[in-house]
């Protein structure tokens, strides 16, 4: 035998190895591994006697927060528990900081009439700039600055590593791998963050699973809008008391409904492009520690918040005064915008929402955080005036448009659906190193989310339900 | 033990970018992250390291000398990984070199205070070689914790010698000097026990083990490790075992097997 037919057969016996592995559905990588598991723990049996209390603290807490039972429902209420703070703190102060700074656009307006500037220069950097700037501060803000540290605290306290724990499993039959939890949580906070740490995946393939699926769960930059929608539709009708809980609900489920689509997907293109074999991965679970506030505080707001806040406030101070020219330079009887919204109207209509609503979808395209405030922009440049201060003032401007529960449904699953932002898509880019899977990264979602709320839309209609 | 290839040294320059002095001994340290390997290491080489790459990756490689009575040993620090199964670059080099690199012992530094865990890597290199010394590090740590090793125990249930050590306060670095040693020399016969797998496994194990056999890499890999790692779908180590064949000359090659044959 020569090495020629040495590798020859090495590769012989790879193919035979490939047969006995196929016929026993590949049990054997998690077998192969749980069995030396079992012998490690027999022998430390044995040959280690602890007589610690503080370790029997943490093995209980992990046995609750990660059986299978008990592991999951803990984690949706402390999920939803958080989305309810966030929700029902942000409320007050949005309110304040919403009358302070439109109040002091009535002073801006009221400067610009005593110097005589042209309607135009007005038009363009108050009612649109500095107008769209003041919404995104408003909505933005205060829940990111209840929802940013709570999230680090997590982290801190060493939640977030049980969770990664308990999705594992649900990744592997997904045939993808379990540090996908781990970029999901990232996403949370920003699906370009997001789809960056996937490089603690080694597998390739499940790699670039990841980064396609990242999107699909909300990143900061859309919860206000989730959430301002949420509040408004799901629980203007109800009692007062009731409104938070019911919004925090919807929330939950909505990114409930997000986790299930990364499933899917990750499934379907590990049985279709993306081929493959889960690997497995070992998760340290690190001990439950006190946090340290002062750090907790200061990453989140130095960090997380004022970081998101900037990118923010960089791209919707410009998109709100083209906003602004497009809504208010006419062609013909109408204006811009409302030629587009007009032109988009066949298709949106078909999902369920209006020609505006896609169009603040499109123009949101280099960040989601500010697709609801060119919404609300472009409704008002229509000519209906209203001080936005109160939800129920917002509802009224929505219902006003023509909006029912199923739009609102609809721009929540399209919002939570839909193709990622510009940075995403360029970090994307960077990390795969490939225009054809950028563009899946932009196609897929796409897809996903015009199918999702066409289907939604007829059916409703064809009950009859509306 | 099977003899050494003669062009070992090739392999070890070439694959892993290491050059032994000759007659050193060279000690692979492999262990879990943040169980003191690196106090270990510059507790037992002092001043005498030389730090770079692996070959082709962005992965650290330390290298430490230190003599123990008339014997020179070379330490190679591997990288810290939870297990060898290959998942990472970081494991794939641990246990390439511990396969192909063919060290004359592998120390295995333990955690003390979390053995269970760590007890799978030392599991998981037995299944490869049998020149291997446990070390049981931050024993220290594990006595303020109230966790008490019984190393006694332990060397009978694995079958190698096991040393309990806190390379932070230097103490018993000596006898695990002398235990190198003797392994080194061959003087201490080390005898690892198999880990006993399900049945599922033994039987699968059990129809590949002839096939492997026959490819006669006997004197590289233990069959029944590569037939585990074929079970578990490690189609790198195909390809690694091609790439060190490809590095031994034929000549000796052929010769070894017409012998074997």
């Amino acid at each position: 035998m020569n090495y020629a037919t040495k590798s020859q057969a090495l590769s012989n016996l790879w193919e035979d190895s490939n047969k006995i592995r196929t016929t026993s559905e590949n049990i054997f990588s998690d077998k192969i591994v749980s069995d030396i598991y079992k012998s490690a723990e027999l022998i430390a049996k044995k040959s280690v006697r602890k007589n610690s209390k503080k370790l029997d603290f943490t093995s209980k807490l992990d046995n609750i927060l990660t059986s299978k039972i008990t592991g999951y429902p803990i984690m949706l209420i402390i999920l939803g528990f958080i989305l309810w703070l966030t929700i029902s703190g942000a409320n007050f102060p949005s309110k304040i900081l919403a009358k302070a700074l439109f109040s002091i656009q009535d002073i801006l307006t009221g400067l610009f009439l005593a110097t005589g500037a042209p309607d135009w220069l007005h038009g363009v950097l108050v009612l649109g700039l500095y107008r769209s700037s003041a919404w995104v501060l408003s909505v933005m803000l205060p829940p990111m600055a209840i929802f940013f540290p709570l999230f680090t605290l997590l982290e801190d306290l060493g939640v977030l590593p049980r969770v990664a724990f308990n999705l594992d499993h649900l990744f592997k039959k997904a045939k993808a791998c379990g540090k996908q939890s781990l970029t999901m949580c990232m996403g949370f906070g920003c699906n370009a963050a997001g789809v960056v740490s996937c490089r603690i995946i080694d597998s390739p393939r499940e790699r670039l699973i990841a980064i396609l699926t990242n999107n699909f769960v909300p990143c900061n930059g859309r919860y206000p809008t989730l959430i301002a929608i949420g509040t408004i539709f799901g629980a203007g009708s109800l009692a007062q008391q009731y409104q938070t809980t019911v919004a925090a609900g919807i929330i939950t489920i909505l990114i409930l409904i997000g986790i299930a689509v990364t499933f899917t997907v990750s499934w379907l293109l590990s049985h279709t492009l993306l081929k493959g074999e889960a690997s497995s991965m070992v998760l340290e679970l690190p001990p439950y520690r006190k946090p340290k506030i002062l750090s907790v505080i200061y990453r989140s707001i130095i960090d997380r918040t004022l970081f998101v806040l900037k990118r923010a406030l960089i791209i919707a101070a410009p998109a709100g005064a083209i906003t602004w020219i497009m809504a208010n330079v006419f062609i013909g009887d109408f204006s811009i915008l409302t030629h587009t919204a007009n032109f988009l109207q066949p298709v949106a209509g078909a999902i369920g929402l209006d020609g505006f609503i896609l169009l603040a979808f499109i123009l949101g395209l280099p960040a989601n955080e500010i697709v609801f405030p060119i919404l609300i922009m472009s409704y008002l440049s229509n000519g209906y005036i209203v001080e936005l201060d109160s939800i129920t003032e917002l509802q009224n401007l929505l219902v006003s448009n023509g909006w029912t529960w199923l739009t609102a449904v609809n721009t929540m699953i399209f919002c939570l659906l839909h193709w990622p932002c510009a940075t995403t898509l360029i970090t994307t880019l960077k990390e795969t190193g490939s225009k054809k899977w950028t563009f899946l990264a932009f196609l897929m979602p796409t897809c996903i989310a015009f199918a999702v709320c066409f289907i939604l839309t007829q059916t409703v209609h064809i009950l009859g339900l509306i | 033990m099977h003899s050494l290839p003669i062009d070992h040294s090739i392999i070890l320059r070439n694959l892993f970018g290491i050059t032994p002095k000759q007659n050193q001994a060279v000690i692979a340290l492999a262990g879990n992250p943040n169980v003191g390997k690196s106090t270990l290491f510059n507790a037992l080489t002092g001043l005498r390291q030389h730090t770079g790459n692996w070959p082709g990756k962005t992965v650290d490689n330390a290298q430490g000398a230190f003599t123990y009575k008339d014997k020179s040993f070379l330490l190679i620090d591997l990288p810290g990984t939870y297990s060898i199964l290959a998942h990472t670059v970081e494991e794939e080099i641990a246990r390439d070199f511990i396969c192909f690199g063919k060290p004359n012992v592998t120390l295995v530094v333990l955690d003390a205070t979390s053995m269970e865990r760590n007890l799978n890597l030392a599991l998981q290199v037995m299944e490869i070689t049998s020149n291997i010394v446990v070390c049981v590090n931050l024993i220290d740590e594990a006595k303020k914790q109230n966790i008490i090793v019984d190393t006694t125990l332990l060397e009978n249930e694995l079958g190698v010698p096991v040393i309990a050590t806190s390379a932070r306060n230097k103490t018993g670095l000596k006898e695990l000097c002398e235990t190198l040693y003797l392994v080194a020399r061959g003087k201490l016969i080390t005898q690892p026990k198999n880990i006993t797998y399900s049945e599922e496994i033994e039987n699968a194990v059990n129809i590949l083990l002839p096939k492997i056999e026959q490819l006669n890499i006997g004197c590289i890999l233990n069959p029944r490790w590569v037939a585990l790692r074929l079970l578990d779908g490690d189609k790198k180590i195909i390809s690694n075992i091609c790439r060190y064949l490809d590095l031994q000359p034929s000549k000796y090659y052929e010769r070894e097997v017409e012998i074997t044959l």
